[in-house]
C-alpha cells in the first residue's frame, strides 16, 4: 500500500482496468477490479445461500441457520416498515441488503476492494430505490401519489411552504441514502489505513518507535472492530430506509 | 462532480499531480493520478460508465438469482418447517383428545362396575335377610304350636290337680270334723260344704 515510506490511504480506492473494452460513443468502458469484486460478491452470496440450504433440512445446521436468519431478518424488516403489502419488494430489499452487506464485509479483507466506497455505486443503488418508489407510486396510485407531498391538516397559507419542504425532503432522500453509505465506508477505510500507516512509520524510526507504535496499534484494532459494526449497520440502515421509502409508494398521503 | 478535478482537489488539497509526495512535509500523501486526471478515485468520472455498466449487470444478476432461486428455496424450507410444526401440534392435540376420551371411558366403566357390584351386594343381603326371616317365622310357628300343646297339658294337669285338691279337702274336712266332734259326717254334706268353700 505504501511506496517507500510514504503512506497512501487513497490507493485502496483506485480502480484498475483489467480488460479494456474500447470507447463506444466516446465513453470509456473497461472491466475493472471494481466490476470483478461486484461479480465476486454476487457469486459469493448466491453460492453461500444455495450451498447453505443444500440439505433443506427440517432442523437447520449452522450455515442453513445463517441463510434463514438473513431471510427472516430482512423479511421482518420489510413487514415492520412497509407492512405485508411491502413483501412484493422483498427480493429487491433483500438483494440490496445482501449486496451492500457483502460488499462492506468483503471490503474489510486486507487488500480487497470496497465496492461501496465509490459514490457512483451507492448513488446508483439509491437511485434504483427512489425510481422504484416513484414509478411504483404513480403506477399504483396515479396522481394520488402526489398526496405524499401534501400533508393533511395544514393551514392553507402554510401549504405552499409545506409542499416545497416535502418535495425537497423527498429529493434529498437518494442523496442522503447514497452519501451516508459512501462516506461511512470511505472515511472508515481511510482512518484505518492512516493509523496502520503510523505503525509502519514509527517502527521504522527505531526502538523508541516500537513502543510508540503501540498506541496506533490499539487504535487500529479498535477501528477494525468499529468498521465491522459500521459495515453491518450501514447495510441495515440502507435496507430500513429503502423499506420506509417503499412504504411511501405503497401508502402515500400521511 | 461537475469536473473531474473539482471536489477531489478540495478533499486532498495537498496532493499535487505529477510531483512526488513528501514535499508537503506531511508523510501522508496522495500519489499523482494515474492516467485519469483525477486524484481521488471515487470522484474520477472516467470510471463511472464502467462501474455503472457492471453494477447494473451484477445487480440484475443478483436480483434474478435471489428472486428466482435463492429466496424461494429458503421460503420453501421455512414454510415446510412451519407446516410440519403445525401438523405436529395438531397431531399432539388429537392424541391428547384421544387419551382424554379413553380416560373418560375408563372412569365410566369403573363407575358402572362399582354400581353393579353395589347392586349385587344389596340383592344378596336382601335375599339372605329374607331367608333368615322365613326361617325365623317357621321356628316361631313351631314353637307356638309346642307352647299351645304345653298350655293344654298344663290346663289338664291343673284341672286334675284341682280335682285331687277337692277330694283331699273332702277327706281332710271329714277327718277334721271327726276329730273335733267324734262323728263322721255324711260324705255328701262334706262335699257340698267343700264345694261352697272353694267357690266362695
Amino acid at each position: 500500500m505504501a511506496s517507500g515510506n510514504v503512506i497512501d490511504p487513497i490507493h485502496q480506492f483506485q480502480i484498475h482496468k483489467i480488460v479494456e473494452l474500447g470507447q463506444p460513443g466516446g465513453v470509456e468502458l473497461a472491466f475493472t477490479n471494481s466490476a470483478a469484486f461486484m461479480f465476486g460478491i454476487v457469486a459469493l452470496v448466491f453460492f453461500f445461500l444455495t450451498f447453505a440450504t443444500r440439505g433443506r433440512t427440517l432442523v437447520p445446521g449452522r450455515l442453513q441457520s445463517m441463510a434463514e436468519l438473513s431471510y427472516e431478518f430482512v423479511a421482518s424488516t420489510v413487514r415492520g416498515s412497509a407492512g405485508n403489502e411491502g413483501m412484493k419488494f422483498f427480493p429487491l430489499v433483500f438483494s440490496l441488503f445482501i449486496f451492500v452487506l457483502t460488499a462492506n464485509m468483503v471490503g474489510m479483507i486486507p487488500y480487497a476492494f470496497t465496492v461501496t466506497s465509490h459514490l457512483i455505486v451507492t448513488a446508483a443503488l439509491a437511485l434504483l430505490v427512489i425510481l422504484t418508489v416513484i414509478i411504483y407510486g404513480f403506477v399504483r396510485h396515479g396522481t394520488h401519489f402526489l398526496h405524499l407531498f401534501v400533508p393533511s391538516g395544514v393551514p392553507a397559507f402554510l401549504l405552499p411552504f409545506m409542499v416545497v419542504i416535502e418535495v425537497i425532503s423527498f429529493l434529498s432522500r437518494p442523496i442522503s441514502l447514497s452519501l451516508r453509505l459512501f462516506a461511512n465506508m470511505l472515511a472508515g477505510h481511510i482512518a484505518m489505513k492512516v493509523f496502520a500507516g503510523f505503525i509502519v512509520m514509527m517502527t521504522a524510526s527505531g526502538v523508541v518507535g516500537w513502543f510508540g507504535a503501540v498506541l496506533p496499534l490499539f487504535m487500529v484494532v479498535a477501528l477494525t472492530a468499529l468498521e465491522f459494526l459500521v459495515a453491518a449497520l450501514q447495510a441495515y440502515v440502507f435496507a430500513v430506509l429503502t423499506c420506509i421509502y417503499l412504504n411511501d409508494a405503497l401508502h402515500p398521503g400521511h | 462532480m461537475s469536473e473531474p478535478n473539482g471536489p477531489a482537489a478540495i478533499i486532498v488539497a495537498q496532493a499535487s499531480p505529477g510531483t512526488q509526495p513528501a514535499a508537503s512535509g506531511v508523510e501522508i500523501a496522495v500519489p499523482a493520478a494515474e492516467a485519469h486526471g483525477s486524484n481521488f478515485p471515487p470522484f474520477d468520472v472516467h470510471t463511472f460508465p464502467s462501474q455503472l455498466l457492471w453494477l447494473v449487470i451484477a445487480f440484475a444478476a443478483l436480483y434474478l438469482l435471489m428472486s428466482r432461486i435463492a429466496l424461494p428455496r429458503i421460503a420453501t424450507i421455512l414454510e415446510e418447517r412451519h407446516d410440519r410444526i403445525a401438523d405436529d401440534i395438531e397431531e399432539a392435540g388429537k392424541l391428547k383428545a384421544e387419551s382424554e376420551a379413553a380416560a373418560e371411558a375408563y372412569e365410566k366403566a369403573l363407575a358402572s362396575a362399582r354400581n353393579k357390584a353395589h347392586g349385587i351386594a344389596t340383592e344378596t343381603r336382601d335375599r339372605l335377610a329374607a331367608d333368615a326371616e322365613a326361617r325365623r317365622k317357621a321356628l316361631e310357628a313351631e314353637l307356638n304350636v309346642k307352647l299351645a300343646a304345653a298350655e293344654v297339658q298344663i290346663a289338664a294337669t291343673k284341672t286334675s290337680a284341682m280335682a285331687n285338691v277337692r277330694g283331699i279337702a273332702v277327706d281332710a274336712a271329714g277327718a277334721i270334723v271327726n276329730t273335733l266332734i267324734g262323728t263322721t259326717p255324711a260324705p255328701s254334706a262334706v262335699e257340698e260344704a267343700v264345694d261352697t268353700a272353694i267357690k266362695g
